[in-house]
């Protein structure tokens, strides 16, 4: 039922608005709404029970194993929110001046200082909203450096065919062609097709290490060697830095810009779809171009840089400064789990994909890159079971759902025919791995005996398949009301 | 587990990153804390930011919000939950969104909402990219963006649209009135522009003649782009009915409708549009359909627009939009009701009316332009404004937005804005501060002389 | 097994293309391209009386899952597009070759239609993918 249909003329929560409607006598007739927005109108306890008992028809990191590959779906620790919302943080109008906004100012300045330490780059801008603001900052400066070294014809940015699609959808936003690169069976990029692509009009090449299958990239060396001697640069997606925090820094790897997903790495809250943060960090090279704006410390107080300060800036992302909430988050997570705990992020994360891989090979799945470490995530094929009983990965998803387990990522990366892409994360407990594992292979069990069941799944959740199919023929966006 | 996987250590795992890259830790940062410390820690920080009454606006408004809104929003299962991809196991975010996007439509009169872009500022920047792919007849790839128009969400989409070769072209406002000057876009008329935006209220809290403007735009085949205040809405005129046919995009900040102001996030953008160009429209969209027993259901649909599928040729490139801070609004909104939204608008135009008047009575006060505002002014005062802010800082009142640097053209200007937040003691707390402020500016200034 | 009609000329990326008498060509996609995209949801056709080079994109035909570019296998000028398809998508699922054509063309290089595969080496070049 949706909300509109428990409303009554005339219901609302009185005392959240003030009593009366003030005169409005001063505007113009032509410029005042004439008939009332169709909202709806209930009572306060009606719409609270409302959205907690949609709130209930949520799968969530606080109540199910979330194992969704490349998403980082990682226990987000109360506090974080509970501090983040004081009134201190929550009141601070954003054009409050520096002087009197010194604390929140000093989490920010030393969360892009820890974010550099991390990964081992120069400076830092929290600016992008998402990770995707983030590529596009990116690639931003890189176009901007280009440009301030005359070098026009660097039109074509390198992109592996495993890469998100975020990064050849900010490729074009930017300006620039996507340009597609084989990835070899091991999961490496292929060299030979790299090294035929790189030329005179190459910006620049995008990569995620560990990349979307799953493995470290480990020529990531002479990758770096050969863009930049081709005059590119090269764009760290930082959408898997949880592999490896505190083991190894794409600064040190030879990346000249990167973004890091906060909401993956630095556990703020997925919150049905968002929001993010993209923070961005650059090699020296890179600085001058940093969005707008950063945080500096200048005699002990802390200032926000602006487009006077920083007239080369690739310029401002948002009104603002990015989602502060979000960072403010991230803040409180880093400083809980500190230095020691950032490696163990790592280790753990690690570990535990590679205990998953190691079961799923012992109960007989396939492995899409059978002889290689996994870094924090691992992918299944069941290609031999879509082929043989007709069950398909999308079949197996929904089956798990029945079983507890929100499913892994499916159909991504898109080169891994009927593929799962499975992440523990480091927040999980072996028994909870173990458990994904049973259902697993009791979903096999079942797809042998009657595929059809598995085919129908899930039964146990609050609607069975849905028709995406009608949805988008039938396009029906948004609730009307009766005229 | 590591005698499953077949290894001795947990640094065998990582046997694949080459050696000489690796780093022993993070001694950059700093060791961990337990909860208790980092509380201290947040306690003190958060403390150190100001508590002054709010008088400032310009992009982002002090509203209430009632309890019940963020304590939903912030159950577990919707704040750690993902984009429901999985639409069985995320009917609660599906079913909201789609009520979200109902609500959306409703109060901007438009067909289509999409489920949320980051802020108002890059949503503008959306809707400008949209109108370039939507208007098939202009093949200019030029956008009349009015100096009216928030100056940070005219920068942003500069930044935006950069890569693209789209030409924003300022258009003045009058000087008199505020308001977008009519023959400014009229020089116009005739010429190939692709779109044309229109904030209301705007930058200065003036109200715009959007029915003319949407009018003139339409004879000369230029789309039009609403940037509105989805709160004002509630009591001003829709984009779907601004002059004979209505907008072709809203798009705003949805900020006023239950986000705190937080330092400028996550507030969430609006963006609405037409049935013609719904398939123009960027990030995620919810549709209603049925199960497999017919039963009703909630999906994502039209994602063949997006990223994910379309990579390269997509709308855009988003993908993470701001949606706990949609449910936050869609909550909002519900226990709020129309007439709540209602009562608290028209209360922010009767108290910034009230706070004009008093603070213009002042000796070296007055508003700046004459036209109809709705819950900003700009005042112009006879002494350096930055330092009147500060010494009301030092009042504990935060008093307004300094325009000096972003309109040099109005000297010692700012904006101000009182919400329904503010108490007739808190108007009168201001009204008294900026007197003395005032005089003592004034005795300053006739002292150097 | 796909349906693929002797009498008509074909493409890599799967176009088909017939013949008219008055010297017009009409263009769909083939039934092995809508078994590959699945059910059709929104067919995005070009304006008539454009002019269109070879190989340039002139549709996107859309299904849940997959948006895909339909190519003009020659040059010419849109002369007539299938509007039923507007509120029918479906059309093409159900009927490739006939009820769901996308567009009519007036060629301006009447050559080019030499260098088109017919139903052979079509029917092999699928059977090799």
């Amino acid at each position: 039922m949706l909300i509109f249909e428990h409303s009554k003329a005339g219901r609302q929560g009185a005392p959240q608005a003030p009593k009366q409607a003030s005169s409005l006598k001063a505007i113009p007739d032509a410029l005042l709404r004439k008939k009332r927005a169709a909202l709806p109108e209930v009572s306060e306890m009606q719409a609270v029970r409302h959205y907690t008992r949609l709130s209930q028809k949520n799968f969530s990191i606080d109540t199910q194993f979330y194992p969704l590959g490349s998403c980082t779906m990682k226990y987000n620790p109360r506090a974080c929110n509970s501090l983040s919302m004081l009134p201190g943080f929550l009141g601070r109008h954003p054009l409050t001046p520096d002087e009197q906004s010194q604390g929140y100012l000093a989490c920010m300045y030393e969360l892009q200082d820890m974010l550099c330490e991390a990964t081992g780059m120069a400076a830092f801008s929290l600016a992008p909203m998402a990770g995707a603001q983030g590529e596009f900052a990116g690639l931003a400066m890189i176009a901007a450096y280009h440009q301030a070294n005359g070098d026009h014809a660097r039109k074509e940015i390198l992109v592996p065919d495993a890469a998100h699609g975020t990064n050849p959808a900010t490729a074009t936003m930017c300006g620039f062609t996507a340009r597609e690169i084989k990835t070899l069976a091991n999961g490496d990029v292929d060299l030979e097709a790299l090294k035929e692509a790189i030329g005179p009009e190459t910006a620049g090449l995008m990569l995620t290490n560990p990349s979307t299958l799953g493995v470290f990239e480990r020529q990531i060396e002479t990758i770096a060697k050969m863009i930049h001697q081709a005059g590119g640069l090269l764009y760290y997606d930082g959408a898997n830095l949880n592999a490896i925090l505190g083991k190894i820094r794409p600064g040190d790897m030879g990346f000249d810009v990167i973004h890091s997903n906060l909401h993956k790495t630095f556990s703020t809250p997925h919150g049905g779809g968002g929001p993010g943060s993209g923070a961005v960090g650059v090699a020296e090279r890179l600085l001058p171009y940093l969005p707008v704006p950063m945080v500096i410390k200048e005699d002990d107080q802390y200032r926000l840089l602006t487009e006077k300060d920083r007239p080369e800036s690739m310029g401002r992302l948002s009104a603002f400064m990015g989602n502060p909430g979000v960072l403010v988050r991230a803040y409180i997570y880093m400083r809980l789990l500190g230095r020691e705990g950032m490696v163990r992020v790592a280790e753990f994360a690690t570990l535990n994909a590679n205990y998953m891989m190691a079961e799923a090979k012992k109960r007989g799945f396939e492995l899409a890159i059978p002889d290689r470490r996994a870094s924090h995530e691992f992918i299944i094929t069941l290609k031999s079971e879509a082929r043989d009983l007709h069950v398909t990965a999308m079949d197996f998803a929904k089956r798990l759902l029945d079983l507890g387990y929100h499913a892994p990522t499916t159909y991504f990366p898109l080169l891994v025919p009927e593929c799962l892409l499975i992440e523990p994360t480091e927040s999980e407990a072996r028994e909870v791995l173990d458990g994904f594992m049973d259902a697993m292979q009791q979903i096999r069990e079942e797809a042998k005996e009657n595929p059809e069941f598995v085919q129908g799944a899930p039964y146990t959740l609050p609607v069975k398949r849905l028709d995406e199919v009608r949805a988008a023929r039938q396009l029906d966006l948004a609730w009307k009301a009766a005229e | 587990m590591l005698q499953a996987i077949g290894v001795n250590s947990i640094d065998d795992l990582f046997e694949e990153i080459p050696a000489n890259l690796r780093v022993d830790g993070l001694p950059g940062v700093p060791e961990g804390m337990t909860e208790m410390e980092v509380s201290r820690l947040m306690r003190s920080r958060a403390s150190q930011n100001t508590n002054a009454i709010c008088f400032m606006g310009a992009g982002a408004y002090e509203h209430h919000i009632p309890a019940a809104v963020w304590e939903i929003t912030t159950r577990g299962e919707y704040y750690s939950a993902y984009t429901p991809y999985q639409a069985e196991a995320s009917q609660g975010t599906l079913q909201l969104t789609y009520e979200y996007q109902s609500m959306m439509t409703a109060l901007t009169a438009m067909d289509v909402s999409n489920a949320s872009m980051y802020d108002g500022a890059s949503s503008l920047a959306e809707a400008v990219l949209m109108s370039v792919r939507g208007n098939r007849k202009s093949k200019s790839r030029k956008i009349l963006l009015p100096e009216s128009v928030n100056p940070s969400y005219r920068r942003t989409t500069k930044t935006i649209v950069k890569g693209q070769n789209i030409e924003l072209v300022p258009v003045a406002y009058d000087a008199a009135s505020g308001q977008s000057s009519m023959d400014a876009f009229k020089a116009f008329s005739g010429e190939d522009i692709t779109a044309v935006v229109i904030q209301q209220p705007n930058f200065f809290g003036t109200l715009e003649d959007v029915d003319a403007i949407t009018d003139w735009a339409h004879e000369n085949n230029i789309l039009v782009i609403a940037v509105v205040n989805p709160l004002t809405l509630a009591v001003l005129k829709p984009p779907g009915e601004w002059g004979a046919t209505g907008v072709d995009i809203a798009c705003g900040d949805g900020q006023p409708l239950g986000a705190p102001l937080a330092s400028g996030g996550p507030y969430y953008g609006l963006l609405c549009c037409t049935q013609a160009l719904v398939r123009q429209m960027p990030g995620r969209i919810v549709g209603r359909t049925v199960d497999l027993d017919d039963k009703e259901g909630f999906v994502l649909t039209l994602q063949a627009r997006e990223q994910h599928i379309r990579r390269s040729k997509a709308t855009s490139n988003i993908c993470t939009n701001q949606g706990l801070v949609v449910t936050a609004s869609t909550i909002h909104m519900s226990i709020v009701g129309p007439q709540g939204l209602e009562n608290t608008a028209s209360a922010c135009h009767a108290n910034t009316n009230d706070l004009i008047k008093k603070l213009c009575a002042i000796d070296g006060v007055e508003q700046r332009f004459t036209g109809v505002g709705f819950h900003e002014a700009v005042l112009k005062l006879d002494a350096d404004v930055a330092d009147v802010l500060k010494a009301l800082m030092n009042k504990n009142i935060l008093g307004g937005y300094d325009l000096s640097s972003d309109y040099p053209e109005l000297g010692n200007a700012m904006l101000v804005c009182a919400t329904e937040m503010r108490t007739q003691d808190d108007i009168s707390a201001y009204a008294s501060a900026l007197t003395e402020v005032m005089a003592a500016q004034t005795t300053k200034v006739a002292e150097a002389v | 097994m796909s349906e693929v009609p002797t009498e008509l000329k074909y493409t890599k990326s799967h176009e088909w293309i017939r013949q008219e008498v008055d010297g017009t060509v009409t263009i769909g996609i083939t039934d092995h391209a809508q078994e590959l995209l699945g059910d059709l949801v929104f067919i995005e056709l070009p304006e008539v009386g454009s002019d269109i080079n070879a190989e340039d994109a002139v549709c996107v035909v859309e299904s849940v899952k997959a948006a895909s570019d339909v190519y003009m296998p020659i040059s010419g000028e849109i002369t007539e597009v299938n509007e039923t398809l507007n509120d029918a998508p479906e059309t093409i699922n159900d009927s490739p070759f006939d009820d769901g054509w996308l567009i009519k063309v007036k060629p301006s290089a009447a050559v080019e239609l030499e260098d088109l595969m017919d139903a052979d080496a079509y029917q092999a070049e699928i059977k090799e993918s």
